[in-house]
């Protein structure tokens, strides 16, 4: 069976998907910033009817046209709306890909007559896509180049095995090939496909390169070309909707079990984990109740996950009851199968503990409020850790040794003295003290490339001082800036 | 009968402890020394002191601790009592700016006993609860020659006498050791 390709070209994607939401009348364009100027990339009919153009400066575009508005191209949503389209034609055919950012690709190959031939299929497109407010360039060919072409340059259908007079007439463009090649042939007063076919191959093949022969055999079919279909994304969401409405906490919990082993099982089946899980309880008067449980680890066990939904569960409000529970994975990562060994079961075991025990206290008082120290390369006290969540660090790095550092640290406190050895008494938080032992100084100096304003006195002396009164404080002079201040306590 | 030392310290495990004093803080690191397995410590959000890792690194390994900011008194406690009774952690360290009141001791003592790990709360002078297993009151001591030098008060204990000592901290053999009994 001959394969038969439908290519379909969305010309005004950017501004259709954006005019299918908001009803806008009078002229409006899609702009972007290219070069450092911003620029007109997709037009409304209307706004072409004032003599606007595509690639044409916004400045020039308002002089024209005062009343022109715009909106910025956001290429991220375009590409999610193609998504969609190609979800959508999944209708036709099995085997759907994308081409560029404003094209589908469908094999219809043997799945034609399922919609009534290739004319009722096509029609269909057509009346489907102008119904959605979208403007469609189809085009169908015996090969994926016939099909691009035609969507291109022209829109038609090229009947089976008869590509070449189908597009014999076309511009050359429409065989994607390069704009210096275009140039280069047309310059040669080849304009046509017809043209070009026409040529002796070994003379194409000298001047061009294979590239434009190649271009010109995908097209009429002596060269073979495939569409990459893409798979969908796996969704992790499973739904349970009930007869009767529930409301004990017990209930609920039944329910979430039932959820979460399919859940499971499909994030095994992906080799993922979850990190963050919401379940929505829809009660029956329409008042939605939500659930969200962030885990410390990614985990894919549902005898794990489950006993740490009962805390979230048990507030839930059910009012006259839930009749339908939905669960949601909302943060997904990637989880590889591990072996364990009789050696590293029971050290795991106790860790899943403690990550339980992290993900619990995690939702009560926040996962990043759950910290861990590491070590931080810098002599300055304050950054020489650093402070990072639990759920997303790793234990690692050396403590490397130090002088001995206090235990507290807190913001230097001024003390009033005028030595440039630690004082003999002095006053301290209302405090008298009496210095019995000093060790010091150590110096240390700012780190110039962070302006820290904390460092703004210059360098530090420090001093581990020993009062008679038993406080054991961290004490510096700043000889650049002459003052004294307590930074910390050793015990 | 006077207590010993060694029957006080290190602190009886499943039981909750309180330590008050300057030296606290020191306490409480010593205390993740001498036990094995993580510590979790709580504090509250807004106090500006901050522990510095390099310094507890004289008495336990700073990656064994792990750090939980609670936003009020009402979540220390919550989150104190979650991490007893999991028995995840073998010590639970919780800085306490609020009085502790009975209920709340008695709970904690209970989520201990469920969990086997040992709590040790760091309150403020005359802000305890009667329901703590033994009170340390834990202060520096000046001494010409040694500068680790404690004084350590039993000042309550539910199965013994009181006591003080005055210890130092032994850096070779990695413990505390007492240099003088009580007088």
């Amino acid at each position: 069976m001959m394969r038969r390709i439908v290519s379909l070209w969305f010309p005004n994607l950017p501004s259709e998907r954006i005019l299918r939401t908001k009803h806008i009348e009078g002229p409006f364009a899609v702009i972007a910033r290219i070069k450092n100027a911003d620029r007109l990339i997709c037009l409304n009919a209307t706004a072409q009817e004032r003599g606007l153009r595509r690639g044409m400066g916004l400045a020039d575009a308002r002089s024209f046209c005062p009343q022109l508005q715009t909106e910025l191209h956001n290429s991220q949503a375009d590409q999610l709306f193609q998504d969609g389209l190609l979800r959508w034609a999944r209708r036709y055919c099995p085997w759907v890909g994308k081409d560029g950012v404003d094209g589908l690709l469908l094999d219809i190959t043997g799945s034609a007559h399922l919609l009534g031939g290739e004319v009722a299929l096509l029609r269909d497109i057509r009346m489907r896509l102008a119904r959605s407010k979208l403007t469609v360039c189809v085009g169908i060919g015996d090969t994926l180049g016939a099909a691009w072409a035609l969507a291109h340059f022209g829109q038609g259908c090229a009947d089976t095995g008869d590509t070449l007079s189908a597009i014999q007439r076309l511009p050359i463009a429409c065989l994607r090939i390069t704009t210096k090649e275009d140039t280069t042939l047309q310059r040669l007063g080849i304009k046509t496909v017809g043209q070009l076919a026409a040529l002796p191959r070994a003379t194409v093949g000298q001047r061009f390169g294979a590239s434009v022969l190649m271009r010109l055999d995908q097209a009429l079919g002596r060269q073979a070309e495939s569409i990459s279909p893409e798979a969908n994304a796996p969704t992790y969401s499973t739904r349970l909707t009930l007869p009767e409405p529930i409301g004990l906490a017990k209930d609920v919990m039944a329910g979430v079990e039932r959820l979460l082993y399919p859940l499971c099982k499909k994030l095994t089946d992906n080799m993922s984990g979850v990190r963050v899980l919401s379940l929505s309880c829809r009660r029956i008067d329409g008042g939605d109740q939500t659930v969200e449980l962030r885990l410390a680890r990614p985990l894919r066990d549902p005898t794990r996950i489950l006993p740490l939904f009962e805390r979230g569960v048990g507030e839930i409000d059910s009012g006259f009851g839930i009749d339908q529970l939905r669960l949601v994975a909302v943060q997904v990562e990637a989880l590889p199968v591990e072996q364990t060994t009789q050696t590293t079961q029971g050290k795991s075991r106790h860790d899943d503990g403690l990550h339980d025990l992290i993900t619990r206290l995690g939702n009560r008082i926040g996962l990043e409020n759950i910290q861990r120290f590491l070590p931080a390369d810098s002599h300055i006290p304050e950054r020489s850790f650093i402070i990072a969540p639990v759920a997303w660090s790793e234990p690692t790095g050396a403590w490397g040794t130090w002088n001995p550092r206090p235990i507290r640290l807190f913001q230097p406190e001024y003390v009033a003295a005028a030595t440039t050895v630690p004082p003999k008494r002095f006053k301290w938080r209302g405090m008298s003290f009496q210095i019995g032992r000093t060790t010091g100084p150590e110096r240390i100096a700012p780190e110039w490339w962070f302006d820290d304003e904390n460092w703004r006195h210059g360098v530090r002396d420090y001093w581990k001082v020993e009062t008679r009164e038993g406080h054991r404080l961290w004490m510096f002079y700043t000889p650049q800036n002459p003052s004294w201040f307590v930074h910390g306590m050793f015990a | 009968m006077r207590v010993r030392f060694s029957d006080v310290f290190p602190l009886k495990a499943c039981r909750y402890h309180e330590v008050t004093g300057a030296g606290s803080y020191s306490f409480a690191a010593i205390c993740c020394g001498v036990t094995s397995g993580k510590a979790i410590w709580f504090v509250e959000g807004w106090v500006p002191e901050v522990l510095n890792p390099h310094g507890l690194q004289t008495y336990c390994d700073p990656h064994r601790v792990l750090i939980g900011k609670c936003a009020g008194a009402l979540d220390i406690l919550a989150a104190t009592e979650e991490s007893l009774r999991s028995g995840s952690v073998s010590l639970v360290v919780a800085e306490l700016t609020k009085p502790l009141s009975l209920i709340a001791g008695r709970r904690l003592q209970l989520a201990a006993e469920a969990g086997s790990s040992t709590g040790l709360m760091i309150v403020r002078e005359g802000m305890g609860s009667n329901a703590t297993q033994t009170r340390w009151s834990i202060s520096p001591a000046y001494s010409p020659d040694d500068s680790t030098q404690m004084r350590w008060e039993l000042n309550k204990n539910k199965t013994g006498t009181y006591g003080n000592w005055k210890v130092c901290w032994n850096d070779e053999a990695h413990r505390i050791s007492v240099v003088s009994e009580p007088a």
